[in-house]
């Protein structure tokens, strides 16, 4: 027998759960070969066919930028305004089900088996996946957003020649109402970061976590697909979805990692006068892609682990430090008042149908969707790699509320801080400012400025190194058919190559393009999201009959 | 001289380990110490197996055809790790203190150039156990 020890050895059995049978081998379709003195171990044709399409694209983007850029630049806004309906609709239904997972029976089933406990304690597994998720994004958005949707709400509806409405305000908007527009402004940024997002990344995470650690197939997308279309998701269906990923996924961190320097350099300049220019964002670049590697070669938990929990504390701390130096009881009532508007404002903002607010509708939220289902593949099997041993109820509660919950919160704070100061003081520099500057400009007007904002861009750069770091996990697992052991210089190999792709992209124009076509490829993964909602159900009855 | 052998082992690729496998048993038959078989897998399905349970099974199967083959008392124990390509040497170190072995015979490849960024697990481990360990060339 082996012998079973309960810090390190093999968990206690499983219990009963289905575990799917299939003449599949993980592995099989794997070429395992030296090239030079570096061992490899990849799937046959994902990692080629992700790889060479990746460098066309590269290339095509760099060789014909103008074709690229009209092309992209009109297909991504083409979609987000035909199939808007089809975003929002999709979205409610995620949320929907996730919801329904967390009520009904089948939120008892346990990832792992019935018997399986934990992989990762509370703060680990939360830091993971918030610091993958949207860390960076609440950096930039956090004071910006509700900034924006409150200037507009403030502002009113406007009507141009052609009778249609060209302000960006949220719904009717709240002309010269500034109480209202703060309600409005901060309801429609938290709609953006709440629910949604989350029930999108969570309905990703649960589908390949159940058919990875209860029905026994490899981690890549394709599993999920496996009760629609049976022993066929091993061969061409199955090889479309997950090279779609890889490269949704690559793509996605490339062109943030590209853009995320800009902004960076901008931020650096604002606070020590370092000089502006494609230098030092290749400098960032490579810096970032750099600490990136050292913590994909450390591994998952000497690595990304540690690197998201320093993240998930100095963000706790600069939120703290926000909320007591800043207006702190205009801050608590409006959080309380941010979440009632939330939930006020929700069916609203969520109507999928007949909206008069198409400029926000269409041009905010549908982008957004688009956004964060591209980016699901990444997150969802990142969150589903460190899940295991959750029960589906655990797991949909916290990677759903909870997340959202902070986002309210953090929204609140950074928001809020910045909406007082321009209501209150009159402080209009954050609203003037750029996108990337605004955090900082709205960290300026408390004190310890200096301080806070160093804290800032540390923020920004390590919440950056935290995406990179565990998207090269998920593609490396990808392109191994699912093998999360492949050798460790191919792991190297995908961090430097989404690092030289940023480079590339950077100084030979073509961020947009590309980033464009990334947030297109939200369609596809829509119609696949939808799908794995069914193979969860599906999954989940078969897992409840056998217990 | 020894007592009991420990045997890391990668189910995966258990053909390329015969030398290792035989020298170990020999060693066993002479001084009569027992043989612990230790593999370490990833809790998501592998081209092993489909969860850390099955990963077990195997491998105490693995160890009771050793056994049988060579005519020596062998055992198993399974490890599951987080990142098992990154997480080995540190592991496989841990499972010495464990399992109290005092020898043990791993196989490991020619080392190359990359052995200079990525020591073989063989020589990591020679170089940090407490107990004598036998790298397979």
């Amino acid at each position: 027998m082996a012998e079973t020890n309960n810090d390190q050895g093999i968990p206690e059995p499983e219990g009963v759960s289905e575990v799917i049978d299939t003449e599949y081998e993980i592995g099989q379709d794997n070429i395992e070969t030296q090239i030079g003195p570096f061992g490899l171990d990849i799937h046959n044709p994902v990692f080629l066919i992700s790889g060479l399409s990746i460098m066309l694209f590269v290339f095509y983007a760099l060789a014909l930028p103008e074709q690229a850029a009209s092309i992209f630049g009109w297909l991504r806004p083409w979609l987000t305004q035909t199939f808007d309906f089809f975003f929002l609709g999709a979205a409610n239904i995620f949320v929907i089900f996730c919801l329904l997972l967390i009520v009904l029976p089948l939120g008892k089933v346990r990832l792992g088996g019935e018997d399986a406990t934990p992989d990762y304690s509370y703060i680990g597994w939360f830091a993971m996946l918030f610091a993958a998720g949207m860390g960076i994004g609440l950096m930039f958005y956090g004071v910006s957003e509700p900034m924006s949707h409150f200037s507009t709400s403030l502002g009113g509806i406007v009507v141009g020649e052609d009778g249609a409405r060209t302000d960006w305000a949220p719904l009717g908007a709240a002309a010269g109402n500034e109480a209202e527009s703060i309600r409005l402004g901060m309801a429609a940024t938290i709609f953006h970061w709440g629910l949604h997002p989350w029930a999108i990344y969570a309905v990703v995470a649960l589908a390949l976590a159940l058919f990875s650690y209860n029905k026994g197939l490899p981690l890549t997308i394709r599993s999920a697909f496996y009760p629609i279309l049976g022993e066929r998701v091993w061969g061409w269906w199955g090889h479309v979805i997950d090279i779609m990923a890889v490269f949704a996924t690559l793509f996605g961190l490339a062109t943030s990692l590209g853009f995320g320097a800009t902004q960076a350099n901008a931020g650096l300049n604002e606070l020590f006068g370092v000089p502006v220019g494609s230098g030092t964002e290749v400098i960032l670049i490579s810096a970032i892609t750099a600490v990136a590697l050292i913590s994909v070669v450390r591994g998952l938990d000497g690595g990304v682990k540690v690197l998201s929990e320093i993240n998930m504390g100095l963000a706790f701390l600069l939120l703290a430090f926000v909320l007591i130096v800043g207006p702190t009881l205009a801050i608590l009532t409006g959080f309380a008042d941010s979440l009632m508007a939330y939930v006020t404002y929700l069916p609203a903002l969520s109507n999928p149908i007949g909206r008069e607010d198409a400029n926000f509708s269409q041009g905010w939220t549908g982008f957004y969707w688009a956004w964060w289902i591209s980016w699901s593949p990444f997150v969802g099997m990142f969150i589903a790699r460190v899940s295991r041993g959750r029960t589906v109820r655990e797991f949909v509660i916290c990677v759903l509320l909870i997340p959202s919950l902070v986002c309210v919160l953090w929204m609140s704070v950074f928001g809020g801080t910045a909406i007082q100061q321009y209501v209150q003081d009159g402080v209009t520099t954050v609203q003037d400012a750029s996108l990337e500057l605004k955090l900082f400009k709205m960290l300026a007007e408390l004190p310890l400025a200096s301080i806070t904002s160093f804290v800032g861009i540390i923020l920004v750069v390590v919440f950056f190194v935290t995406s990179s770091d565990s998207g090269s996990l998920v593609i490396d697992t990808i392109t191994a058919g699912g093998k999360v052991d492949a050798p460790v210089p191919q792991r190297v190999f995908w961090c430097v190559f989404e690092g030289a792709v940023a480079i590339a992209l950077l100084l030979g124009g073509g961020l947009a393009s590309l980033q464009a076509m990334v947030i297109s490829t939200g369609l596809p993964f829509t119609v696949i999201l939808l799908l794995m909602c069914y193979s969860i159900w599906r999954g989940l009855v078969a897992e409840r009959k056998q217990g | 001289m020894f007592k009991h052998i420990m045997v890391p082992v990668d189910l995966a690729h258990a053909g390329q380990l015969d030398k290792a496998l035989s020298c170990a048993a020999d060693l066993a038959k002479l001084y009569g110490a027992e043989v612990t078989y230790v593999a370490v897998t990833a809790a998501t399905p592998g081209s092993v197996a489909h969860n850390p349970k099955e990963f077990a099974e195997k491998l105490d199967a693995f160890a009771a055809e050793q056994a049988k083959t060579h005519g020596i008392s062998a055992s198993a124990h399974a490890v599951t790790s987080h990142d098992p390509r990154v997480d080995l040497d540190p592991t496989l170190l841990k499972v010495v203190t464990d399992t109290g072995a005092d020898l043990v015979v791993m196989g490991s490849h020619v080392p190359n150039i990359t052995d200079y960024i990525w020591p073989s697990n063989g020589g990591t481990i020679a170089g940090h156990a407490k107990v004598t360990v036998m790298v397979v060339r």
